[in-house]
């Protein structure tokens, strides 16, 4: 396996994934494959290839300075499972 | 602190640009509206928006670049710094990694040492472009958190120095240095209650003499340069207390709680930074040409140090004097407005520095809150000047215009505080003090100086502070040495 079982768990961890013994089992060895295929690209030789920053040939693109209407609150709001004075209302996140 | 150790300070600086619009959409920056009432898909993350670049945040952190000496990159990209948390609807923020737009600059600092001033230079890693999150408010009744996303998206420069401080003075003229010149710019309003300039605090302490650094501590958001002084003596003394047990300092995030003055740890082992990194894919890469460098280098407005000079060749005022005024552009402006309506540069410059300086730091606002106008600060200078108020009714005149915002003029005319040079009036109440206290003429005849002052205050204290100074003196002088 390339991918140990602490790195899944690791990597859950930082998505905020909860995964019990058999999907960590699982995930561990779809996610070694995965990376097991993603690893043959390094046996090519990149030594005079500039790193890629965007998959298209542009650069510069850019908007003016000037505001325009924002959305109605409602709008912003419509998809929140829970709301409150305006706002989006989430869990308490800090101590 | 103790002698024996030192201490090692970088900061991190973020300062939110004064664009109009945010960084990817055309949603207003303005502070201080109702919650998600500044907001569209794009900065709230919606699924298949699309980001686009506003071009004021590259030319203001090329010009914020430019004047730290910068070197600034020809070729530039953004990146994502993926972390899950509620202020940040995409779960990424959209910042710079690898090719920041500015490095490898350096800023001059005057630090107001333990003993005197002394100039040094600090360092700037570099300075790169990003947006920042929203707001989350803690509701204690629900116990919920809300989150209000009208600062999603507002684009920050991050500003970033190389570990060369040594103090909490060092900390304070960078910070100082460093928030004049964006305001020079006008590339931030630099509001530091507002929270548009904030500061991370990176600082670690070693023995004397060693060469390698201790592990550090990232204090995070502080917002005032007080808070900034008290949390680095604070983070200090608590580093090497624990240093002196033979504990061991914990690479962590911090916070400073600035009105109890103590310093906590955040939660360190969940939130473990791991960003994760990757070109943003949905923006293009920044290539700057040679034309559009040098056309920001050459609009670049007069800085703080060259407008001193000239404030100290033009107006004669000292070196501190140029210094204090010119520190903050709104000051400075304050001061160039004043001395239009009356010129008389270093009185003026006294009473912005002293007077002025304490009540705005007492009501804890800038100078552009400030009641008094610079057209009325001239109007009490030439009333003044002009003998038509005393000094000492000119400071009271002045506490006056703070609370009320009124005129000078009309004050004095309000209160009736033309200062009496009307010799007559004057002479019957110095004869009359004169007459009351005849053991300080006795007292001053026997050569005690001190009388004299006495009997001033008396006349004062019967004109309440209207006489004018110099005549009851001359007056008393004559009374005393005939008699």
């Amino acid at each position: 396996m390339s991918v140990s079982k602490e790195e899944v768990k690791y990597i859950a961890r930082l998505s905020k994934l909860y995964l019990t013994e058999e999907e960590l089992e699982k995930n561990t060895h779809d996610l070694s494959s995965i990376i097991d295929f993603a690893n043959e690209l390094s046996s090519i030789c990149v030594d005079n290839v500039k790193p890629t920053a965007h998959i298209l040939d542009i650069q510069n693109v850019f908007r003016k300075d000037e505001v325009e209407p924002s959305y109605e609150r409602e709008k912003i709001l419509q998809n929140a499972p829970t709301k409150d004075a305006g706002c989006i209302t989430v869990p308490k996140v800090v101590e | 602190m103790r002698e024996d150790y030192e201490v090692i300070i970088g900061l991190e600086v973020h300062a939110e640009l004064a664009t109009h619009t945010k960084i990817y959409c055309n949603c207003t920056t303005e502070f201080g509206s109702d919650p998600n009432t500044h907001c569209c898909p794009i900065c709230t993350g919606m699924p298949g928006t699309l980001p686009v670049l506003n071009e004021k945040v590259v030319e203001y952190a090329v010009k914020a670049g430019l004047a730290t000496n910068c070197e600034i990159a020809r070729f530039s990209k953004q990146d994502r710094k993926n972390y899950f948390y509620p202020d940040l609807p995409k779960a990424y923020q959209i910042s710079q990694y690898d090719l920041p737009l500015c490095k490898d600059g350096h800023m001059d600092v005057t630090v107001e040492g333990k003993q005197g001033n002394y100039k040094k230079r600090i360092g700037i890693t570099r300075i790169h472009i990003e947006e920042d999150a929203a707001k989350l408010i803690h509701d204690a009744y629900t116990g919920d958190t809300l989150v209000d996303m009208n600062r999603c998206a507002v684009p920050l420069i991050e500003i970033v120095s190389e570990p060369d401080m040594r103090s909490a003075e060092e900390a304070v003229a960078y910070m100082q240095t460093l928030k004049s010149i964006l305001e020079y710019l006008e590339v931030s309003d630099c509001k530091m209650q507002e929270g548009s300039l904030r500061c991370d605090v990176n600082l670690s302490v070693r023995k004397k003499g060693e060469t390698k650094f201790g592990t550090r501590t990232e204090t995070k958001n502080l917002n005032s340069f007080r808070a900034i002084y008290n949390l680095i003596e604070f983070e200090a003394n608590r580093q090497i207390e624990e240093l002196e047990k033979g504990g061991v300092i914990y690479q962590e995030t911090r916070r400073f709680d600035d009105v109890k003055g103590i310093g906590y740890a955040m939660r360190s082992k969940e939130d473990a930074n791991d960003y994760r990194y990757f070109p943003e894919p949905d923006l293009a890469p920044i290539v700057l040409s040679e034309e559009y460098i040098a056309d920001i280098q050459n609009h670049l407005p007069e800085m703080p140090h060259i407008k001193k000079e000239r404030y100290v060749q033009m107006y004669e005022l000292p070196e501190y004097d140029a210094e204090q005024l010119t520190n903050s552009k709104k000051i400075a402006n304050f001061f160039e407005e004043t001395i239009t309506h009356w010129n008389n540069p270093k009185a003026i410059a006294n009473w912005i520095m002293g007077d002025i300086f304490r009540k705005l730091n007492e009501a804890e606002i800038e100078i552009d809150a400030c009641p008094i106008k610079p057209k009325d600060m001239a109007k009490l200078v030439e009333l003044l000047d002009k003998g038509v108020i005393s000094s000492k009714i000119a400071k009271q005149v002045f506490e006056e215009m703070f609370e009320s915002g009124k005129s000078p003029e009309k004050i004095v005319e309000e209160k009736g505080l033309v200062q009496i040079s009307d010799e007559s009036a004057i002479k019957e109440i110095v004869t009359k003090v004169v007459e009351n206290n005849p053991q300080s003429v006795v007292d001053y005849k026997a050569g005690k100086d001190r009388a004299l002052g006495f009997l001033v205050g008396q006349v004062m204290k019967e004109t309440k502070g209207k006489a004018n100074p110099k005549m009851v003196n001359e007056m008393l002088l004559e009374i005393l040495n005939q008699s």
